[in-house]
């Protein structure tokens, strides 16, 4: 095989790095995105920003493996929740353990029985919630619930993008998440009645 | 569970709010709501706890955080 021209291998090299730059352009466009979900996997600020740059860093690395077309902020998460799971940085302020299996109603309960059925009608519940107290009930959930409950209600993905980031079955994904959310409820009533 | 209905829309609760119920599930938790203010009421307790906790954990990039990510751009795949 002969060697290629050289006028073929420059063009070949500048729609390299316009493919390049225009996929660095993407990924950049979804930081504050893929910082959101970073920031409730992990304990503090700063975790969450070395987390963000070392995803960023290995993205632009491989950004060759990224199919054009597909899922790109999907494909990010994947990459930070591997790094996340991989350096064992996810919060663990609670043990490994299974939440207990309270039911969906249970916050609404707990809250009804202290304060009135009406009290579920007003926003009382949510005035006693600070914002930190939220974030507080978030990081008491078991890390591998609460990593399905950041990525569909926090960051909006999918049950399948979920799937596919934690590379698992979707029924995984939707049995974690309906745990998780239950979990919350209980850190949330912990939080609303303390 | 006692199995009654009012235990049953509570089984269809979350997958009602993410809308992952099939039609006839869908019927069936309407149904009931549509006569049953006990769960109603809980239903919309769910949705603006679902809409706070979401709104809460939000938090916005820190500044600088963009421009470092910046100074990744054209990172060696060797490097």
């Amino acid at each position: 095989m002969s060697e290629p021209e050289p006028a073929t291998e420059a063009r070949r090299i500048a729609a390299e790095q316009r493919d390049r730059a225009r996929f660095e352009e993407e990924a950049l466009a979804l930081a504050d995105q893929v910082y959101r979900v970073a920031r409730r996997l992990v304990g503090s600020r700063e975790e969450a920003e070395d987390l963000v740059q070392e995803t960023y860093a290995r993205a632009f690395r491989s950004w060759r493996s990224f199919t054009p077309g597909t899922n790109m902020r999907a494909w990010l998460l994947r990459i930070l929740t591997n790094l996340n799971v991989d350096r064992g940085r996810r919060i663990q302020r609670t043990p490994q353990t299974q939440p207990l299996e309270e039911t969906d109603y249970y916050l609404a309960n707990k809250v009804a029985s202290a304060a009135g059925e009406e009290a579920l009608e007003t926003d009382e519940v949510v005035g006693r919630l600070s914002q930190d107290s939220v974030v507080r009930a978030l990081s008491e959930i078991p890390p591998q619930f609460r990593d399905v409950v950041v990525l569909v209600d926090i960051g909006d993905f999918t049950y399948a993008d979920a799937a596919q980031i934690l590379d698992v079955p979707i029924g995984t994904v939707m049995s974690r998440l309906h745990r998780g959310r239950r979990a919350l409820k209980q850190h949330l009533a912990e939080e609303a009645l303390a | 569970m006692s199995g009654g209905p009012c235990d049953r829309c509570e089984e269809l609760l979350q997958d009602f709010l993410d809308r992952t119920l099939t039609d006839q599930e869908w019927k069936e938790a309407e149904r009931h709501l549509a006569g049953c203010d006990y769960c109603a009421r809980r239903y919309r307790f769910e949705e603006t706890v679902r809409k706070y906790v979401k709104t809460s954990a939000v938090e916005r990039m820190p500044p600088g955080l963009m421009a470092k990510l910046d100074d990744l751009r054209g990172l060696d795949a060797t490097a």
